[in-house]
């Protein structure tokens, strides 16, 4: 089956919903409404063909400048029957980041989740333990969106200026 | 801060113990945070901590030009190190369509198979001094020092080694790295015969290791478990043989497979693959001269002609010739800009899947950068695992795991 | 009745060395001690990342610390001397080295291995403390990012020979609970 074919099955199964599809360097992409993650997951773990049953990666990405869609979440799926991998990637606003949860359905999306959590702050629906695993627990923002800088800023000890961080040069 | 569970009328306590398993801790190699809800010796539930170490590389991979990220998938699995660098490498290139030639590849083939082996080693003969054997540490490590003088022989540095650039080597190997692995290739198997009769069938050992620890294919499917600790619960998959990365199908090799998933098959599993590796570095040297056979100028072939633009030019060109200066000035600089671009690329890690998802913009920095860390994903079934076992097997258990805190937390 | 008079020409002197302060047969004392000390110093190693397995490599056959009186490594603070901090220190592991510093039992020294200990190496982010020394006093720095095993042991006879020369009573001294005052230990 080729990444053609698996994107044929899917928007057979799912009229519309899909958008940006494509194919490159060796795995196909879709983009699904952030509504219907479960089920599209769902479809490709049942499918006898399709078997996409592995769940390689969850994370997500910040685009600041989608009005509404800021936030990127990306699902990487691998079928070990048909060896192909796909990327399955929804959109939701920064100011109600709600997707619900795969980790009934992939035990491994736990934690996934709750990193994809403490660094950008999506809410998962339904997630056992929402709470911020890699950071501190008291901490108050989101460091990986882009408005945050990499630097603690309350740092005193060195001196930005001398780091070409002064404000002046980037 | 977990409640204590309360245990059935049979058991003399009426409710668990709490057990922090604290951050630092000489059984936890690393720092891993459990606490435990035991009722005398057995553990009921448990639940781990991490981000300790948390250092927040995928911000910083956000701010560094693209060669220089390579010092930070270094300190990724420290154990490892050429072979997250060489997937960054392997990723990039496939993101710009560089084609790398045949000699690099088994280059890279090399070392990243000694690096496995380095891996391999440090995990085995630790499961062995967590068993109490610390003999087989104190060998094994002799040899490791033989792979770190390897690694100083090509790039300078023993451990975090930063070695590569994109589309090949900075340097070509001299002569002396081939003398040291030809050595290598000699002394090991002696070495690791002694490692291998000192535990694999020794009593102790065998009744600490087997049936403790183990997971079933299923789940360890549903948790995403990749590399030895996955074969050794029965899936073949390996990444060098599902999707084949620097000419991995032109070598023979075999994949080890176990059945029950427990300490010991992870144990024969990453001995196995020892071996693997041994037998891959010597088609690799084998191939190696027979290119430079067929063609004597292989011999300098060091990195793919197409990268010219990320590789520093020849220090006479950049003191003679003003092109050269301006790229060199440029590189350093990190002024090198990659097409835009989204692509998911892994490599067989000592762990298993190392994946790096980049998504370039099309600036000097990704705009995004996320690492596939399999220990931070199997990971997440150590409380599963070891439910129901002693504690002296949960420590066991989670050093056949492999945990390496900074893959963990990145 | 006569006034009394006072002999108002009196010659100081100060008692000679070693009679005043510690006592003359302190000196030796503190030699012979010194000595013992530093040659069976017990190191707590707290190996979080990459120069942790360096440490590894420098405890293991070919680069032996135990030749320098490292044999037995505690991981109790209350049995140990010198506590070595080998990698990246982040803020959340920050309050823990803390509580195994104050655990310690005195005389303790600190060696910080590694660019990250000594002062937060190649991570400048936001989750990474910038040193130990914000958080405990810190007596030998190595730099190295991994440091070889070479220059871990020079860092440790370093420490050997800060060992070797301190007074028996520096613990005491005011100026070393001011140190710890600017740390806030008691």
């Amino acid at each position: 089956m080729t990444h053609e074919q698996i994107i044929e099955t899917l928007e057979a199964a799912f009229a519309g919903q899909l958008s940006d599809c494509d194919t490159a360097h060796g795995i196909s992409a879709i983009t699904i409404p952030a509504a219907s993650n479960l089920k599209v997951l769902q479809f490709l773990y049942d499918s006898e063909d399709l078997q996409f049953r592995f769940l390689t990666d969850l994370t997500a990405v910040h685009y600041p400048n989608r009005t509404n869609e800021e936030l990127c979440v990306v699902y990487h799926l691998h079928s070990l029957h048909l060896n192909k991998r796909l990327r399955i990637k929804l959109y939701v606003p920064v100011a109600a980041p709600k997707v619900f949860t795969a980790s009934k359905l992939f035990s491994g999306a736990n934690w996934m989740e709750r990193e994809t959590f403490d660094f950008y702050g999506v809410d998962f629906v339904g997630h056992p333990n929402l709470k911020r695993i890699l950071n501190v627990d008291e901490m108050d923002y989101f460091p990986m969106r882009k408005e945050y800088p990499m630097e603690d800023p309350t740092r005193i000890d060195k001196d930005d200026e001398m780091f070409g961080r002064g404000g002046t040069i980037c | 801060m977990s409640a204590h569970i309360h245990l059935d009328e049979a058991s003399i306590q009426k409710q668990t113990t709490t057990l922090n398993l604290g951050p630092t801790h000489p059984a936890t190699h690393g720092v891993f945070q459990n606490i435990l809800e035991m009722d005398g010796e057995r553990i009921v539930s448990a639940v781990p901590t991490v981000g300790y170490i948390h250092r927040a590389f995928e911000k910083i991979a956000e701010r560094r030009p693209y060669y220089q990220i390579t010092p930070l998938t270094d300190r990724l699995n420290y154990c490892s190190s050429p072979i997250n660098n060489m997937g960054w490498h392997i990723t990039v290139e496939r993101l710009l369509g560089i084609k790398t030639p045949k000699r690099v590849d088994y280059l890279r083939v090399i070392i990243m198979e000694l690096s496995r082996i380095a891996d391999h080693l440090v995990c085995n003969s630790v499961i062995g001094v967590d068993t109490g054997a610390l003999t087989s540490f104190v060998y094994v490590f002799e040899f490791r020092e033989h792979i770190y003088e390897i690694f100083e022989a090509v790039c300078g540095s023993r451990l975090t080694t930063n070695i590569g650039r994109f589309g090949g080597f900075e340097r070509n190997f001299p002569q002396e790295a081939f003398d040291k692995i030809n050595k290598f290739l000699e002394a090991f198997p002696r070495g690791m015969k002694e490692f291998e009769s000192l535990l694999t069938r020794n009593r102790i050992f065998m009744e600490r290791t087997m049936g403790v620890g183990g997971i079933s294919a299923e789940r360890a499917l549903n948790y995403s478990f990749t590399g030895p600790n996955l074969r050794a619960a029965g899936v073949d998959y390996d990444v060098r043989v599902a999707q084949p990365y620097s000419s991995y199908e032109d070598f023979d090799f075999k994949i080890p497979v176990g059945t029950t998933g427990d300490v010991y098959d992870r144990f024969l599993v990453r001995n196995q693959e020892i071996w693997e590796s041994v037998s891959i570095i010597k088609q690799a040297l084998e191939k190696i001269a027979a290119l430079e056979a067929a063609d004597p100028s292989q011999k300098e072939v060091f990195y793919a002609p197409e990268a010219d633009k990320y590789h520093l030019p020849p220090k006479e060109d950049v003191y003679t010739k003003m092109e050269a200066l301006i790229f060199h000035f440029k590189m350093v600089m990190g002024e090198i800009e990659v097409l835009p671009g989204e692509i998911y690329s892994a490599v067989e890690g000592g762990n298993g899947e190392v994946g790096y998802y980049l998504i370039s913009d099309g600036g000097r920095t990704p705009y995004r950068l996320h690492f596939r860390r399999p220990c931070f994903i199997y990971y997440q079934a150590y409380p599963e695992i070891i439910q129901g076992s002693l504690l002296s097997d949960a420590v066991v258990t989670m050093s056949s795991l492999n945990l390496i805190a900074g893959e963990l937390d990145a | 009745m006569r006034p009394v008079q006072y002999n108002t020409n009196l010659k100081m002197v100060d008692l000679p060395e070693g009679h005043s302060g510690e006592g003359f047969f302190a000196t030796s004392l503190n030699n012979v001690i010194g000595l013992a000390r530093k040659n069976s110093i017990w190191p707590l190693p707290v190996a979080t990342s990459c120069c942790g397995i360096e440490f590894m490599a420098t405890m293991a056959a070919h680069y032996d610390l135990a030749r320098f009186g490292s044999e037995r490594l505690g991981f109790s603070p209350r049995q140990c001397d010198l506590l070595m901090v080998m990698g990246t220190i982040s803020k959340k592991m920050a309050p823990i080295l803390r509580q195994v510093y104050l655990q310690m039992a005195e005389p303790r020294w600190v060696l910080a291995v590694g660019a990250c200990a000594s002062s937060g190496g190649i991570f400048d982010s936001y989750s990474v403390l910038q040193g130990i020394d914000q958080v405990i006093p810190v007596d030998v720095y190595v730099p190295g990012c991994p440091p070889r095993p070479e220059a871990i042991i020079d860092g440790v006879m370093k420490i050997q020979e800060l060992v070797g020369q301190e007074s028996l009573r520096r613990r005491n001294s005011e100026q070393y609970k001011g140190l710890l005052e600017s740390y806030g230990i008691q």
